[in-house]
């Protein structure tokens, strides 16, 4: 710092205030990204020059609890929950006379020996949870293993484009639901129908978000992949591919929740087990809380399946999470 | 026009540096034409244009943004096509009569405005790029001269970093070693530290030239910064707005090597007098055309 009574000239105390301000600034770093920073610097030490995503984690982690988030999350969810039981239960309003109240539902779901058969200590919930898992997985892997190639060519290639995008808008608005007539006709059985129909919205959601992070890729990557030599090939490998990952990922946790929407319809229409079936049958036979236990499970399965998709791909893009990480504010 | 063409000259001596003097990556460029669109409509961007870039020299091409110099630069790459004209690169065409679009090739590599590092792959693995695409070094080769050629540039300690975790400073000094690493005739520079804020401008400027001295390649710079131009160049083009075309070609006697000091001298103070006008004039009619466009 400048010594205040300094016999400097003018320009140079200017000088030094410029100084001072360039200090200043290349400091600037927020708090967070100091500590990010360090967590980084620290963690490539122990492993030998890579972060690692344990390390990452546990640090967000430590993070997010020091944060007002999760607390804001519980009073979130009491709030909700407690509207339920009070409408339900306490005040009896005319529009929830029908619905079952949180109490019931919570005693039924936990019950060793529930009302209407279904709770988390009955095998058969296990297996309904197994069959709309299992359906899902099937139909997501399908749609991803066409949708991001399809979509990947479909954005690299505009002939490609030319000849099929035409068709893929036309069908693509077409409800999943209207396909299915069609779907058991072609289909038999009652499980690959189900399964059509999820892998179809699965399929357009991915297809669609692959080919505009196709289209996103910012053309200065390509020329210069062109400039250093690479081939054609070469450059769908190391620029297109990577380039559109961040939206493939977006598509496919789209993919994966509209998976979910259509296996419920699919399986409400057609199919035995699965959860959208436990939803129906419970409403023909009258069994209310079973319908809210469906419907929670579906909400929480959902969530795990789309959580897994958003951790895969942290990990394939390892650059992204650490550009974020870095960022602060999130 | 300067009074003499001067695409193979003799190079000018750097004191103080060993290093051979490089006789490659001269780029001559006569009479370019190009336009956007169709003969009636298009927009013309590049207008007769004919001047040379020196092998081995800094040249520096100023101009109002907008005006087309990064037209006449995506032609020497190979991105654009040429409308008439032709552009030679050591004696061999580009690009001219027969065949209007160069091919993007190693001998001629740009760097971007915005950079062009690929996010998704560590420093290192960027500047290994080039050499691994083409395919004459292992991948285990290409690192060991990527790591070597990023300590010499003093960029070591990022190698396993991604772009994204270093600042945009040191960017663009990893993507111009990832253009050094495949040994071009020419660096094809496309007003690479505009984004830069001042005072991290001029710790790239010296760390450019320091670049040059060790390696001698001819640089193609493409600025609207007067300044930048006149530190930085052998060779200065200053082109007219839109059409561009040079207006003022003049070579800057400042003695390489050069650094900071440079800009408080006298011989710096009359270049800058002496094109200041010029591109004062250029910037005001292009100021002027945008307002007409809206």
């Amino acid at each position: 710092m400048i010594a205040r009574d300094s016999p400097e000239p003018d320009w140079a105390r200017g000088y030094y205030r410029a100084q001072n301000k360039l200090k200043i600034k290349s400091h600037a770093m927020s708090e967070t990204e100091l500590t990010h920073s360090r967590v980084i610097a620290s963690a490539r030490e122990n492993t030998g020059g890579h972060v690692s995503t344990l390390a990452l984690t546990t640090h967000r982690v430590l993070q997010w609890l020091q944060s007002p988030r999760p607390y804001l999350m519980f009073i979130g969810f009491s709030l909700f929950l407690g509207f339920w039981y009070l409408a339900v239960e306490v005040w009896k309003l005319p529009r929830f006379a029908e619905m079952p109240g949180l109490t019931a539902v919570v005693s039924e779901w936990l019950s060793k020996n529930p009302t209407y058969g279904l709770s988390i200590f009955m095998e058969e919930y296990y297996l309904h949870i197994w069959v709309s898992t299992r359906r899902i997985a099937i139909a997501f892997f399908l749609a991803t293993a066409i949708g991001v190639p399809l979509g990947l060519f479909l954005g690299w290639s505009r002939r490609f484009k030319q000849y099929v995008f035409p068709v893929f808008e036309l069908l693509r608005p077409v409800p999943p639901l209207a396909w299915v007539p069609l779907a058991i006709v072609m289909f038999h059985g009652s499980e690959t129908p189900v399964i059509f129909l999820t892998f179809l919205a699965s399929f357009y959601a991915t297809a669609l978000n692959t080919m505009l992070g196709v289209e996103s890729i910012d053309v200065s990557y390509i020329r210069a992949a062109s400039c250093l030599g690479a081939k054609r090939w070469q450059v769908f490998r190391h620029i297109i591919v990577p380039g559109a990952l961040p939206f493939i990922f977006t598509g496919l946790q789209i993919s994966v929740g509209v998976a979910w929407f259509s296996l419920v319809a699919g399986e409400m229409v057609s199919g035995q087990y699965g959860l959208g079936y436990v939803i129906n049958t419970s409403y023909t036979m009258v069994r209310y809380p079973t319908i809210i236990i469906g419907m929670v499970t579906l909400g929480i399965v959902g969530y795990v399946t789309s959580a897994a998709i958003r951790l895969l791909g942290d990990y394939m893009m390892q650059w992204r999470t650490r550009e974020l990480a870095l960022g602060g504010d999130r | 026009m300067s009074t003499q063409p001067l695409y193979t000259r003799a190079p000018m001596p750097i004191a103080g540096t060993s290093t051979q003097a490089n006789r490659e990556g001269g780029v001559r460029i006569i009479d370019v034409v190009k336009m956007y669109g169709t003969q009636d409509t298009g927009v013309l961007a590049v207008d007769h244009c004919t001047f040379d870039v020196p092998a081995g020299e800094i040249t520096v091409v100023v101009g109002p943004s907008g005006c087309g110099k990064t037209t006449l630069l995506n032609a020497i790459a190979g991105f654009h096509s040429l409308s008439s004209g032709s552009i030679y690169l050591d004696n061999e065409m580009l690009c001219g009569p027969g065949k209007l679009k160069a091919e993007p090739g190693p001998d001629r590599i740009v760097v971007f405005q915005n950079g062009a590092l690929f996010p998704w792959k560590t420093n290192i693995e960027n500047v290994a790029f080039g050499p691994i695409m083409q395919g004459y070094m292992t991948r285990k080769e290409a690192f060991e001269k990527a790591r070597g050629m990023m300590a010499d540039a003093g960029l070591h300690g990022i190698e396993s970093n991604f772009p994204g975790e270093i600042s945009s400073g040191v960017r663009r000094r990893v993507e111009i070693v990832r253009a050094l690493m495949t040994d071009p005739k020419i660096l094809l520079l496309d007003e690479p530290y505009r984004a830069l804020d001042s005072l991290t401008k001029s710790v790239m400027h010296e760390a450019l030239l320091e670049i040059f001295y060790k390696n001698r390649v001819t640089i193609f710079f493409i600025t609207h910064d007067l300044e930048e131009a006149i530190f930085l160049g052998h060779r200065l083009v200053i082109m007219t707005t839109r059409p561009c075309k040079p207006k003022k070609i003049l070579d800057i006697d400042i003695p390489h090597p050069r650094d900071y000091s440079v800009l408080t001298t006298k011989r710096f103070r009359e270049f800058m007098e002496e094109t200041a006008a010029a591109v004062h004039e250029e910037a005001t009619k292009a100021f002027a055309a945008g307002e007409k466009e809206r």
